[in-house]
């Protein structure tokens, strides 16, 4: 079974953020660049499965310019057989549905059986592309999951998904597309044989044009960036611990008004 | 009369909206409002009560969008989407809201796709700036804010709990109520099993209005019971940090932060948290922000609106005997 998993590099978590002159997008510079953790879940499953099966190919695909490269490497590192990169400047203001729109086309050429991604991007949080794939294709989706089990003829996938006060068990035909949650499992690291063998791997390049995809205006345009408000001074409340206990309790009943 | 601005009703799966609602409600009547037309409500169950259009009715729900079918439950995307698709062809509402909850940000996200419209997920702030309607939401771990906006109706939208302003429900303000003809759409998935949580008799971690946390500070599993306490008085849920997740002392779905829950409360009082930048984006839009950390440099300090430093283990007791003198007078 071919698997396509989508990921996104995005910026270190820990990694200051700064807006750019524009001031539309960040400034880029001295930023250390991820695999978006939650696409390493899903990476990681995709591996898992190929294993079990014994057969198989995964394949990972990543939207966005030259240093997505780097993501993809790593993706290689950790097992995947090859990767494609969305790589056009037509992409470059490409909003979530005009990135989907481009996944969806490249997975309409690669007809995998299952597509797997992250539950959400921790860089601007939309958690839509997956869901968005799978209706431009017409195919289920689950999101959020927790748990998966293909059956052996691939052609269901069985998933837990996680929603409020528990978790729901679905079976969907395949292909389908799924996003993964914390907890599906416990990403590898990539060996020192991983990465050695990652650079005599495939990557191609596809444009938009070879999607037969013509520019389209984002559907949600970024207006500007901005830096937080600034949360008004802190106060730490000083004392013995039953002093300060009785004092933050009294702050909040008649300072916050929280309580 | 302009379009009007719809809100998806997020349920208890028993036929009660849930109490996000006023909150989407509210701001979808401040907006509607202000462009001379009204918020109405979209309601897909398998089940709807008296109770709960007479309660849309008076969020402020000027319509309701009845679409009542067993195979409306459980929800899935593939079946929701085209029915809410159909009726927004046919009615052109000028915007689609909706609640952050698993199941709603994923068919906003189908919806989204299948009409060609712009989607602002977990949006913070919605304001209309020459009649169009620009969205704020925190991205980069809520280090920096987004503001966005649609180039065409309908603006799609989600928004983050315990962030908007609720409705005041107005008694005896009723809903026009009406039950559209659909078609339904064929399903492919099935529901094998649904594992209910153990409940554990406080809120719901995403639309809790108090949430008292745990970090590493905590030591280990069993000394959740002392926050435990403390949240029974004032009517919190608990939450975790990652750390305390991931060393195994809680199940994924309490944590709070990048890889685990945003939450977005009136109260946040955070216990042995040292403040990592990916906790604070889960929690750093919350209104009234507490830290009780041993260390002074810790960098939840920084964020606080108050903070105790000290020990949680003798802290946290008194602060729940304080909490329950307070709420028994």
């Amino acid at each position: 079974m071919k698997i396509l998993v989508m990921v996104k590099q995005v910026p270190d978590t820990a990694t200051q953020i700064k807006i750019g002159g524009d001031p539309k997008s960040i400034d880029t510079t001295g930023i250390t660049w991820i695999v978006s953790p939650y696409d390493e879940f899903a990476l990681e499953e995709a591996l898992r499965i190929k294993e079990k099966r014994g057969q198989g190919e995964v394949v990972v695909v990543s939207l966005g310019p030259d240093r997505v490269k780097e993501a993809l490497r790593s993706c290689l590192a950790m097992g995947a057989d090859r990767a494609i990169h969305l790589l056009d400047p037509a992409w470059e203001s490409a909003d979530t549905l005009a990135s989907a729109q481009a996944l969806a086309a490249v997975i309409k050429q690669e007809a995998p059986g299952l597509v797997l991604s992250g539950r959400q991007a921790i860089d601007d949080d939309m958690g839509s592309v997956g869901a968005q794939v799978a209706e431009l294709l017409g195919w289920p989706c689950a999101s959020w999951i927790m748990e998966e089990a293909i059956d052996d003829a691939g052609k269901a996938v069985r998933v837990g998904r996680q929603v409020e006060g528990g978790l729901e068990v679905f079976e969907l035909p395949l292909p389908a597309v799924v996003s993964a949650q914390k907890g599906l499992n416990e990403p590898r690291y990539p060996t020192l044989k991983g990465i050695m063998g990652a650079k005599k791997k495939e990557i191609k390049d596809v444009k938009a044009a070879d999607l037969g995809l013509a520019p389209a205006a984002p559907a949600l345009a970024v207006l500007k960036l901005e830096a937080l408000p600034p949360r008004p001074p802190g106060r730490i409340l000083p004392g013995e611990p039953a002093e300060a206990a009785h004092a933050l309790v009294r702050a909040l009943r008649e300072d916050a008004k929280a309580i | 009369m302009a379009a009007a601005f719809w809100c998806i009703v997020e349920d208890d799966r028993q036929g009660t909206p849930k109490k996000v609602m006023a909150e989407v409600l509210g701001e979808a009547s401040r907006l509607a409002a202000q462009m001379n037309t009204q918020a109405e409500a979209v309601w897909l169950t398998d089940k709807a009560t008296a109770e709960g259009l007479k309660l849309l009715g008076e969020l402020g729900a000027k319509r309701i969008w009845l679409v009542e079918n067993t195979s409306l439950a459980p929800y899935r995307a593939e079946v929701w989407t085209p029915i809410v698709a159909e009726l927004a062809a046919r009615e052109s509402p000028q915007a689609i809201l909706a609640p952050v909850t698993t199941r709603l940000r994923e068919l906003m996200a189908r919806l989204a796709a299948r009409l060609g419209a712009g989607l602002s997920a977990d949006s913070t702030s919605l304001a209309l700036e020459d009649g169009k309607l620009v969205a704020t939401r925190p991205v980069y771990a809520g280090k920096l804010l987004s503001k966005v906006a649609w180039a065409k109706a309908p603006w799609l939208a989600t928004l983050r709990p315990n962030v908007f302003r609720p409705a005041d429900p107005q008694a005896g303000a009723a809903a026009q109520v009406e039950r559209p003809t659909v078609t339904m759409p064929g399903e492919a998935m099935k529901l094998v099993e649904r594992r209910e949580e153990a409940s554990t008799g406080l809120p719901e971690l995403a639309e809790a209005e108090i949430v008292v946390s745990g970090g590493r500070g905590l030591k280990g599993p069993e000394n959740f019971v002392i926050l435990e306490e403390l949240a029974k008085v004032i009517g919190a849920a608990v939450g975790a940090s990652r750390a305390a997740v991931d060393a195994g002392w809680r199940p994924h779905r309490f944590q709070i932060g990048q890889t685990g829950r945003t939450i977005s409360p009136k109260l946040y009082l955070g216990f042995g948290i040292s403040g990592a930048i990916q906790h604070l984006a889960g929690m750093r839009t919350s209104k009234v922000i507490c830290a009780i950390n041993k260390d002074p440099e810790a960098p939840i300090f920084k964020i606080a609106d108050y903070g105790i430093v000290g020990d949680l283990f003798e802290v946290a007791p008194l602060l729940t005997a304080e909490f329950k003198k307070l709420l028994e007078k």
